[in-house]
């Protein structure tokens, strides 16, 4: 369920963020509790709070006590920035270096993405 | 209320040799722990000074903030259980099951449905369960004790992988539900590593480490690649063990920091997780210098 290299609490908070882009969490929605992610990935509650704690202190989750915790309004807003950065930092980086190693010019990759870009309209 | 655990300089002698020498630890209430060592690294020891099943040679013991020997209100909300547990061979199984009626915390009603649970055979005399159901006995008596210190003693022994992940499974849900403080003592490091807080890792007598679970996770990591820009990523770095085909070579190294990711990443080199086990293996190392 996890991959090994990346701390389990990030790998959570990384899918909930990755629920909020997606739509599964809408703003203002309740998440699952502590005890849920818990129990449901087999982790100690801890590991799953950790994950919460930093979402809470970007602002992507909030807590109201007693209650539970829940996502903020801004938070796809928030999030959408990360997600362009990362996109293009773990994502389109590793494919350039890729494609030089094999290489395939820029033009190439380009061509293909516009072909494809094409065949979807 | 779940109790903490404080071990202050503490050593235990047998004859001549020391099982333990000058440990100091702390363990915070409500935790699960994991305890790591070698045969002979003193886990069982220190367990059993925890339960006062045993008096240090000298130093001092905690539980709950007092002193653990000859204190039954507290040692009666502390379970050990060691593999195959300390059960009379001859009872049957419902009988050893209700023994631990002694404790204030057991719930029977628990433990017999754990015991349905896991297809323990209530009529039939311990002596004649297979070494898993016996090892199975062991737990669900220690599970059903409802201490405030759970330690479970390489008690996995025996038990086949799908039995030991039922019992982690009932282990975290107990945790959740009634949060104690658990000590699992364990050679199957991976399969338990998720479900740990903190880890302890014991090596001749002595704590050689002691740290949350993610300070492990993120301590290690592989690099293979070629020969030339592997040594050059590696050096200065703490060199846990290398092997070489050719002219690619792996090397695993400790305190692998975001710098040297990115710099390793930027050579093109492949970098693999450590995992807690593989990392505890290089730790305890008996040629190892230094910690």
């Amino acid at each position: 369920m996890f991959d090994d290299g990346t701390p389990i609490y990030r790998q959570i908070a990384d899918q909930i963020k990755a629920e909020i882009m997606n739509g599964s969490l809408e703003p203002g929605g309740k998440v699952m509790s502590t005890n849920q992610y818990a129990a449901f990935y087999q982790i100690n509650p801890a590991t799953a709070q950790k994950a919460f704690r930093e979402l809470v202190d970007e602002g992507v989750l909030y807590k109201q006590r007693g209650v539970g915790m829940f996502v903020a309004e801004d938070a796809r807003e928030r999030l959408a920035a990360d997600f362009r950065e990362r996109f293009f930092e773990r994502v389109l980086a590793p494919l350039v270096q890729e494609a030089r190693q094999a290489g395939i010019s820029l033009t190439d990759i380009i061509d293909y993405l516009e072909a494809q870009e094409g065949a979807r309209k | 209320m779940s109790f903490s655990a404080t071990l202050r300089d503490v050593t235990l002698k047998y004859r001549d040799s020391d099982a333990l020498a000058d440990v100091d630890l702390e363990l915070e209430a409500g935790k699960i722990y994991g305890l790591l060592g070698r045969n002979g690294a003193g886990k069982t020891s220190l367990l059993s000074l925890l339960a006062a099943f045993r008096k240090p040679t000298s130093g001092e013991i905690l539980v709950g903030g007092e002193p653990v020997w000859e204190n039954a209100g507290i040692v009666s909300r502390v379970a050990l259980i060691r593999e195959g547990g300390d059960f009379d061979d001859s009872d049957t199984v419902k009988s050893a099951i209700e023994t631990g009626q002694i404790r204030p915390g057991f719930d029977t009603a628990y433990a017999l449905k754990l015991a349905e649970r896991f297809e323990l055979p209530l009529k039939k005399k311990v002596r004649e369960l297979s070494r898993g159901k016996r090892s199975i006995l062991a737990a669900v008596c220690g599970l059903a004790a409802r201490a405030e210190l759970t330690m479970f003693d390489e008690v996995h022994l025996g038990m086949d992988a799908p039995t030991r992940d039922a019992f982690y499974k009932e282990l975290l849900a107990e945790y959740m539900d009634r949060p104690h403080t658990v000590i699992l003592s364990t050679h199957l490091i991976d399969e338990v590593a998720n479900y740990l807080e903190e880890v302890v890792i014991l090596d001749k007598g002595r704590i050689l480490r002691h740290e949350e679970v993610e300070v492990f996770q993120n301590m290690g990591a592989t690099l293979t690649g070629p020969a030339a820009a592997v040594d050059e990523i590696a050096a200065g770095l703490e060199i846990l063990a290398e092997q070489q085909l050719g002219g690619t070579k792996s090397t695993t190294v400790a305190a692998f920091e975001a710098g040297t990711r990115e710099r390793a990443a930027a050579a093109g080199l492949e970098i693999g997780p450590v995992g807690l086990q593989d990392l505890f293996i290089h730790l305890t190392e008996p040629n190892r210098n230094g910690a």
